[in-house]
């Protein structure tokens, strides 16, 4: 008797909650997509600035610590830092560079003027979709710009470093896996940024949030190798960025010794969760009042 | 009814505690042009942000065609269209793309989307700039395209805040005459404004609000004769001694309907301006006149004796 009532009920709810099921769950991912291609749209226009923006940096480090460095004089203290094995090091973390400044740039940047001077937003989030799907979308395509940032990388340390850096893939889908962990996680963080952020003080956030996690995020030196620092070696695990260029080098270069995968995987996942829900809160909080 | 708000109240609480809106009930019939008249923070734009899921209500129903709008925002979206009163176009698309990726976003096909945005720049007179960038547009022609999008995915109701905010006289003008013509479409529109001639020339009815509340509602005409539009003076005066004797006498005349003390002089209304300016001129002359407005009778008027104030002010 009691689970028959329960049916009814829930038939009763479900015929109420959407008048045309079918029809109405296409509307939506016709809407989603529509958000998509105007993003596309954008990026299409600005493709060429768009891979100077993201290739610029890997492409002078590299050529200034495995291409310039290796070659001068051994007395330059600079250059113990340009051997060989260095470009090793590097490849996997300036990929986690890539996505990560992609994420602020894709996301952040125009989210905290949209929000804060021109409302450009406004057309979109009055499309006829939950509000969270609309950020959703900014975070997708964010993390869509950030894996082309990191897959430019690859080329770039094959052919600019003195000595060739291979990408030395065995696990692909873990090195998929990380990508796309990797790309929702600094996407989320851009909506964070965006959201909490003025455009005025976006510039700010560059030198007290960015520089440092990628300057203490394992990028340019691995994790293993602080051991003989040990406060900085825990002090360093609870900054994302360190997953991401660990979770890297266990894919792309799995020969530098790295985190084990669970430990990457389980900090990866739930620095997303957590960057997600606060990126999304700031997100309603400033679209709704 | 296609729009029904009822009792609706809107409270921030954030640093001060304001009440916006204070329990404002209004029906909105199908195909008509409804206007919000006030002045600036009377509560009208806020009122336009809960009926278009923007802000959330404190207590109150929104329906705009029967769907609530604090319980299915994203269902009650696509029956409605806003112009808000700032330029938000996108300001990295065309203006035909402007149009083109909206119907998009309201879920028509690539080839739906095309025809519909060919068609608004026809009807809207943009066709010659539709590869122009938003930065590059006046004021008059930014809103022209933002009132093509709003109705772009053919809305039941469109909200207009603030439409001619901003837009010099000859783009006011054109923007009424676009507003008229969505009558024709049958598109039912509530506009808020401040300008009292905007309200009186394209609302078939309105209402008049203040501090959160519906002081005033129906045609303008109806409007104009239950408050008996009068003629209002305003006389600026040098000294305010012996003022309010002056008030009194004139109160006791038969076509002064009521003569009170303001800040910097005295405000008369009444029935006629016939016999009475130079009197009035002459009794005042004493209190060192410097300056006097008169006001014909119209729903400025009628605002001043509901609220006691300009609607500038």
């Amino acid at each position: 008797m009691n689970s028959s009532e329960t049916e009814v009920g829930n038939l009763g709810l479900s015929a109420t909650e959407g008048a045309r099921p079918g029809h109405s769950s296409s509307l939506v991912l016709k809407s989603f997509l529509g958000l998509l291609f105007r993003d596309l749209r954008v990026l299409a226009r600005e493709f060429i600035p768009f891979l100077m923006r993201v290739g610029m940096q890997p492409l002078l480090f590299l050529f200034v610590f495995t291409a310039v460095l290796p070659r001068m004089s051994g007395g330059n203290p600079m250059a113990s830092a340009g051997t060989a094995n260095f470009g090793v090091v590097l490849l996997p973390g300036l990929m986690a560079v890539a996505i990560m400044f992609t994420g602020i740039a894709a996301v952040a940047l125009p989210l905290s003027t949209e929000f804060g001077i021109t409302r450009e937003i406004d057309d979109r989030v009055m499309c006829p979709l939950p509000l969270w799907a609309v950020a959703l979308e900014k975070v997708m395509f964010s993390s869509l710009q950030g894996i082309i940032g990191a897959l430019l990388v690859i080329p770039m340390a094959y052919y600019i470093p003195a000595v060739p850096v291979r990408a030395d893939v065995h696990n692909w889908p873990l090195l998929a896996l990380v990508m796309v962990l990797s790309s929702f996680l600094t996407g989320s963080l851009g909506l964070a940024i965006g959201s909490f952020v003025s455009p005025k003080q976006i510039g700010l956030v560059f030198s007290i949030i960015l520089i440092p996690i990628t300057f203490l995020g394992c990028v340019y030196y691995t994790w293993a190798g602080l051991d003989k620092i040990h406060w900085l070696q825990i002090a360093v695990l609870f900054n994302p960025i360190v997953y991401m260029s660990e979770g890297l080098r266990a894919s792309v270069t799995p020969s530098v010794p790295h985190m084990p995968w669970w430990a990457i995987m389980s900090a990866l996942v739930f620095f997303t969760v957590v960057l997600g829900r606060l990126g999304l809160r700031g997100f309603l909080g400033r679209v709704l009042s | 009814m296609i729009v029904e708000i009822e009792n609706l109240t809107k409270i921030y609480t954030s640093k001060l505690r304001v009440v916006a809106v204070d329990g404002i009930d209004l029906e909105l019939k199908q195909g008509e042009i409804f206007g919000l008249l006030g002045p600036n923070g009377a509560g009208k734009t806020t009122t336009i942000s809960i009926a278009t899921t923007r802000t959330l209500p404190t207590s109150g129903k929104v329906r705009i065609a029967g769907v609530d709008v604090v319980e299915h925002p994203a269902q009650a979206r696509r029956l409605i269209g806003v112009v808000p009163q700032y330029n938000t176009l996108d300001r990295s698309l065309t203006v035909y793309e402007n149009l083109y990726f909206h119907c998009r976003y309201f879920a028509m096909s690539h080839s739906q989307a095309k025809a519909r945005s060919l068609e608004l720049l026809t009807q809207f007179m943009l066709t010659e700039r539709k590869g122009v960038y938003p930065g590059q547009l006046s004021g008059g022609l930014a809103q022209r395209v933002q009132i093509a999008r709003a109705i772009a995915h053919r809305p039941t109701v469109l909200f207009l805040d603030e439409p001619s905010a901003g837009l010099d006289p000859q783009s006011r003008m054109a923007m009424w005459s676009a507003v008229e013509n969505l009558r024709k479409e049958g598109i039912t529109v509530l506009l808020t404004t401040h300008y009292m001639e905007e309200a009186d020339s394209l609302s078939d009815r309105l209402a008049i609000i203040d501090h959160g509340r519906v002081l005033a509602l129906g045609s303008p005409e109806k409007l104009k004769t239950t408050f008996g539009a009068k003629t209002i003076f305003d006389l600026k005066l040098r000294t305010q001694d012996g003022l309010e004797a002056l008030a009194a006498t004139l109160k006791a005349r038969p076509d002064v309907t009521n003569a009170e003390v303001t800040a910097d002089g005295l405000r008369v209304i009444a029935a006629s301006s016939d016999g009475l300016l130079p009197e009035l001129v002459q009794a005042a002359a004493g209190h060192g006149l410097r300056d006097l407005t008169i006001t014909e009778p119209s729903l400025e008027t009628v605002f001043i004796q509901l609220t006691g104030r300009d609607l500038r002010e």
